[in-house]
């Protein structure tokens, strides 16, 4: 009885997640309802497996959740960099350079000219690396 | 005795969960901005099945069905949070800017 009831609760919240991946207006609505839509996914596959006495559904729950995250990410990646496997060149070089620029920047401008050379080297360094890591 | 008491823990723990799942997926379907969609749909996501996860252990027949679930739960646990991180990094990255001020204007989208 009760995983029946969890299990109707879990439908009507994959309906709705649909519903948002339908009509989501950005792309990243479309995302997140797809990576809301797999975890209620795992949980109805365990559910389901309890409901049918078969437990072995839970394996298939299992791999579903990490296949789930590793989906979301490269989705993420794909549409940020239109290529799963060239962006490994480009963060290559800035995200390792780009902390030890800004430490010494920091160090050298701290003591001297208040903090205001060191913050405007802290201000840029979070957009580039952002840029290249996202 | 204990069976009462293990099916009655795993029934408020159902109960919360579906709560929190259905909740949630109304706060996707109804909330205004991007960003709030994200709150409702992370947190609720990561509570909602977790505690589902929690419900079914309880009800667990052997060892390794318990072993299967606490994995399950274990990688939820650790993966929802950081997938919902990296939508809300890359939104921001893309461009989406949150409703802000008393009139909630539209958050541009450069």
């Amino acid at each position: 009885m009760m995983y029946a009831t969890a299990a109707a609760a879990v439908i009507i919240a994959m309906a709705l997640a649909l519903v948002r991946a339908f009509a989501g207006p950005t792309l990243y609505d479309r995302v997140l309802a797809g990576n809301s839509f797999g975890t209620k996914t795992v949980v109805l596959l365990g559910v389901f497996g309890y409901l049918t006495n078969r437990p072995d559904f839970l394996d298939i729950a299992l791999l579903y959740a990490l296949i789930n995250f590793a989906a979301t990410i490269a989705i993420l990646k794909f549409f940020r960099y239109r290529t799963l496997t060239a962006a490994m060149d480009v963060l290559d070089e800035p995200a390792f350079a780009e902390p030890v620029a800004e430490k010494t920047s920091m160090a050298g401008g701290a003591p001297s000219g208040g903090g205001a050379p060191g913050r405007g080297g802290a201000k840029t360094g979070p957009t580039s690396k952002g840029g290249a890591n996202a | 005795m204990l069976e009462f008491v293990r099916d009655a823990l795993s029934i408020i723990l159902f109960g919360l969960g579906a709560i929190a799942i259905v909740t949630g997926a109304i706060g996707i379907v109804r909330f205004p901005d991007f960003y709030t969609r994200l709150h409702a749909a992370g947190v609720t996501d990561t509570a909602g099945a977790e505690l589902i996860v929690f419900g079914m252990m309880l009800q667990a027949p052997s060892w390794l069905v318990f072993a299967k679930l606490a994995f399950i739960s274990f990688f939820l646990f650790m993966t929802s949070p950081v997938a919902t991180h990296a939508v809300a990094h890359a939104a921001w990255v893309g461009g989406v800017r949150p409703m802000l001020g008393e009139s909630l204007e539209r958050g541009d989208v450069e």
